[in-house]
């Protein structure tokens, strides 16, 4: 689940963020530096309150940051107005939530094929587009079903599909097993490890450390500031930046 | 008794010689707790001993049966029913080496508690990382055994990570109410404060400062 690691996708370079000012600033991330790269599934823990929504909204370009830069896909986003970040964000970015976020009026094949009519392609290449992200998370022959008719686990699949469907090539998942039994969490992480091992990268929030298993590492958060991370790739400074 | 309750279900199946009850318990649970031989053996004549097993007759002389192979006796099989009917004792704790370590490290004057537990977690978590590895590479169909074994080990881990965190905020949240020195040099003592904290010096300092309130009220 190593091999073949690619080009960093998304990197945070010093990144705080601050709400409020003065006596009432609350710092929600501290100075965080954080590289994803193609191939790599990095896994995000921490208490309530701890920076990990802070830190995947903003790597989704949804917040920004107070200092410090965002990079994705070779776009530093601060650089962009609203409409360029919305643009990038589209064109790069998919979310997978605790509770799927599906449309229950749409079928599988058309909750995942709507963002790239967004995007402006045509509905039948969409829709082709759409087919193939739905094999590629091994429910193709749901397509055309409705969220109601599928269990958690393939309505997960196809939130993993929609969130990867055309060019999208990193995925934010917060809580992806939450809502699932512990074998119906272990299969969607499967999938989520198969889709990033395929040419993707993956930030992973989670509370479960039997989930956060199955990323390359982990990043704790306390407080907003990274206070340790485990993986292959240790970073001993990062082990001693801790500040409070 | 792992293995003596191991080796009875085996030998229930079908009679076995001492080397073929080794391999089976091994490949049945992924080579997790490896036997040698020897254990194999003293455990088989036990069993013989406590009439629970027995040599199985000769079928002739010169065959090429030369290993003596054993079966289960009637109290045997009464035992290996027995084994599956009722759960495994819970009753006393085996001895824990992290529970008695943390156990002495928060009430020993200089250790930092905080780091023994940081250090442990990240070496349990790198232990549930090669594990959830290792199942990876097995599909799940094919060696369900081992695939269970393996979801026991993840999940025990899960559990020490789960208690280590756990405690971690415990001592944090006592710390600040009792007065940090009481739990030694805290999570403020970086790397360089290691040194410091033999001379008695980083026990009066406060060791953990009180947590940030402004982060406190984003909970």
């Amino acid at each position: 689940m190593s091999a073949g690691r690619g080009p960093v996708l998304l990197r945070l370079a010093g990144v705080s963020r601050t709400h409020g000012h003065g006596d009432i600033a609350v710092h929600a991330l501290r100075d965080v530096d954080l590289d994803v790269r193609i191939g790599e599934l990095v896994a995000v823990m921490g208490p309530s309150g701890s920076g990990k929504s802070t830190l995947l909204n903003i790597a989704g370009g949804l917040d920004t940051p107070t200092s410090g830069t965002v990079t994705l896909a070779g776009s530093e986003l601060s650089a962009l107005d609203l409409r360029g970040r919305a643009r990038l964000r589209r064109r790069s970015v998919g979310y997978v939530f605790q509770d799927f976020n599906l449309i229950p009026a749409l079928t599988a094949a058309e909750n995942v094929s709507l963002p790239r009519e967004l995007d402006g392609i045509g509905s039948r290449a969409a829709r082709r587009e759409a087919l193939e992200a739905l094999a590629d998370v091994g429910i193709d022959d749901l397509a055309d079903r409705f969220p109601d008719e599928m269990s958690g686990g393939q309505q997960q699949r196809v939130a993993i599909a929609r969130a990867l469907a055309g060019p999208r090539r990193l995925i934010l998942a917060d809580e992806p097993t939450g809502a699932l039994d512990s074998v119906t969490g272990e299969d969607v992480m499967r999938v989520l490890r198969a889709r990033v091992d395929a040419g993707a990268a993956g930030l992973l929030v989670t509370h479960e450390a039997r989930f956060a298993a199955w990323a390359d590492r982990t990043i704790f958060l306390r407080d907003g500031v990274v206070v340790d991370t485990t993986g292959e790739r240790p970073e001993a400074d990062v082990l001693l930046a801790e500040r409070f | 008794m792992s293995v003596r309750n191991g080796l009875l279900a085996l030998l229930a199946e079908q009679p076995m010689h001492g080397y073929q009850l080794r391999q089976e318990f091994e490949r049945r649970t992924g080579s997790t707790w490896p036997l040698n031989i020897g254990q194999v053996y003293t455990t088989l004549h036990r069993l013989v001993r406590d009439g629970l097993a027995e040599p199985v007759p000769a079928q002739g002389a010169g065959t090429e049966d030369d290993v003596e192979r054993f079966r289960l006796t009637g109290a045997g099989a009464a035992e290996v029913a027995a084994w599956w009917a009722q759960p495994v004792h819970r009753g006393v704790p085996a001895r824990d080496e992290l529970a008695i370590k943390i156990a002495l490290a928060v009430t020993a004057p200089m250790v930092d508690v905080t780091g023994v537990i940081r250090a442990q977690r990240t070496e349990t978590l790198r232990s549930l990382h090669d594990y959830t590895r290792l199942k990876l590479e097995v599909p799940t169909r094919e060696d369900l055994a081992w695939s269970l074994v393996l979801d026991s080990l993840v999940f025990a881990a899960e559990a020490e990570v789960r208690w280590l965190d756990h405690i971690e905020a415990r001592i944090a949240r006592a710390a600040h109410s009792h007065g940090a020195s009481f739990f030694g040099a805290g999570a403020a003592a970086g790397a360089g404060a290691d040194a410091e904290a033999t001379d008695g010096a980083a026990r009066t300092a406060p060791a953990t400062q009180p947590p940030d309130k402004n982060a406190e009220a984003s909970r």
